[in-house]
């Protein structure tokens, strides 16, 4: 009954549809790109970053990836621009920006 | 051997629950469906049966407990009446869009208000569109039968949708009568283990239940629902004939009583219909062609069956022990007449409101009822075409 995702999308007839729209899947999520909702966008400023790191565990969505113990560029696929990664940072290297940039 | 016993509408559900021992029991009491929970909590105590049972602080969440072993992996059931099935709403159409197949025994009690606390099926009826089965039952015999072919029905691939198993307030649950019951090992084996192909506590195999769907999908998963509703019609009837092959007794989609050559057929569920069955009797013995059909099955709804059923005879009574305040009838009223119409079924109906909130309902009423249905076929008397039976007026 495992469910692969890839394979349901909005023209797949009802009888190929899962029981209750249950994922017999782990990680799908991954796979809906709720960045596209984003009505704020966070710009990075590399140089003022000192890579404090304080910004990635606030982020509700895990969209500030770290490589290294180097944060790296925002994930735009999920963040859906909170704005909080702005907020906590102490450097301003986190400017947000009107729209989904 | 069937074992010969004495016991309340109550008592029979609670000994079919320790029989089949399901895995999880949230509860929260409600009269009179009370005394099912508290006697499964004594056979728990006393070792003869190991079902986790969770004293919760209201039904809206027993219902939500009830789901969430049920989505977990383990049998759930729970038990209620009334208020408590209002207020399990929410979850009720959750259980049956997340495909659960677990099991409420309701017992039958009116909706406030006026303030109440006796018989009627408002509850249930007022449930008759969240996408459960429902089975409704005479009496302390049929409400154990059908307890026992609950998880078999539910479970069916064909099917996964919750059930709930009805039996009339005090009149059934409280009211002490004779009843045949199956031994342990029987009914243990006919119900066998649950044994679901997915589930939540299942390490390896990640599962989402319930998530959001936006409405390119919404509608494709109501048309998958309806579709296992419709399914579980011949599922029903497949389980029926196990469970006649085990027990001796025979049930179908709804009994019909002395109606093969009737030209008068009452059409009511749950406890009246022996009410109804012995006014029949007496008037057969002076030669009046009566009969009744009792509704067993009332979700799905066995339209066209329903409807083949009354080809034969010249009027019906529909009786609804419950008020829709539609001005135009209750809920069996409005849907048997729909049937009959689809079917081209072309002959008088009169839908009748009886037994609200615990009003007695008695052979003489049943007799006045077949007697008027006579007066308008063959008397062209005018009939009012929805009213209460037993109203001061």
């Amino acid at each position: 009954m495992r469910t692969d995702i890839s394979k349901i999308n909005e023209t797949t007839p009802h009888q190929d549809l899962t029981e209750g729209l249950m994922v017999f899947a782990g990680g799908t999520s991954k796979q809906f790109n709720t960045g596209e909702w984003r009505t704020n966008t966070p710009i990075f400023h590399e140089d003022l970053c000192k890579q404090c790191l304080l910004c990635t565990p606030t982020c509700p969505d895990g969209c500030i990836p770290v490589i290294n113990s180097k944060r790296q560029a925002f994930d735009m696929d999920h963040c859906k621009g909170c704005g909080i990664c702005a907020a906590v940072c102490p450097f301003g290297a986190i400017e947000m920006k009107e729209g989904n940039v | 051997m069937a074992i010969k016993e004495r016991m309340s509408g109550n008592e029979a559900v609670a000994y079919a629950i320790r029989q089949v021992n399901p895995d999880v029991m949230p509860a929260f009491p409600i009269t009179p469906s009370t005394e099912i929970p508290q006697m499964v909590s004594t056979y728990i105590a006393n070792g003869e049966m190991d079902t986790e049972f969770i004293p919760v602080e209201s039904e809206h969440s027993s219902m939500s407990a009830a789901i969430g072993a049920e989505a977990a992996g383990a049998r759930s059931l729970t038990a209620t009446s009334s208020a408590g099935l209002a207020l399990m709403w929410e979850e009720l159409l959750l259980a049956a869009s997340n495909r659960m197949p677990l099991a409420l025994t309701l017992v039958n009690r009116t909706l406030s208000g006026p303030i109440n606390i006796n018989c009627d099926h408002s509850d249930g009826m007022g449930a008759r569109d969240t996408g459960w089965i429902q089975i409704y039952a005479e009496n302390n015999q049929e409400a154990y039968d059908n307890f026992i072919q609950a998880y078999p029905i539910a479970e069916d691939e064909r099917v996964h949708l919750p059930i709930m198993i009805c039996q009339d307030g005090f009149i059934t649950s409280h009211a002490v009568e004779n009843i045949e019951l199956l031994e342990d090992d029987k009914v243990k084996d006919f119900v066998g283990e649950y044994e679901p192909e997915e589930f939540l506590l299942n390490p390896g195999k990640p599962v989402a239940v319930g998530p959001y769907s936006v409405s390119n999908y919404a509608m494709e998963a109501k048309k998958n629902q309806e579709i296992a509703m419709e399914n579980s019609k011949e599922v029903i009837l497949e389980v029926a004939k196990k469970f006649a092959e085990m027990s001796g007794r025979q049930y179908g989609l709804f009994e019909e009583y002395r109606t093969e050559d009737a030209d008068y057929i009452m059409l009511l569920m749950g406890s009246a219909a022996g009410t109804a069955k012995e006014a029949v009797d007496e008037l057969r013995a002076k030669g009046h062609k009566v009969g009744v059909l009792k509704l067993r099955v009332f979700r799905p709804f066995p339209a066209k069956e329903i409807a083949e059923a009354l080809r034969g005879c010249k009027a019906v009574a529909i009786l609804d022990r419950c008020e829709s305040y539609n001005g135009n009838g209750g809920p069996l009223g409005s849907e048997v007449m729909a049937a009959l119409f689809r079917e081209k079924v072309m002959i008088e109906a009169v839908n009748y409101i009886y037994g609200l909130a615990g009003r007695d309902f008695t052979v003489t009423e049943v007799e006045n009822v077949f007697a008027e249905l006579a007066e308008m076929v063959e008397n062209d008397k005018e009939v009012e075409q929805y009213q209460y039976i037993g109203l001061r007026k």
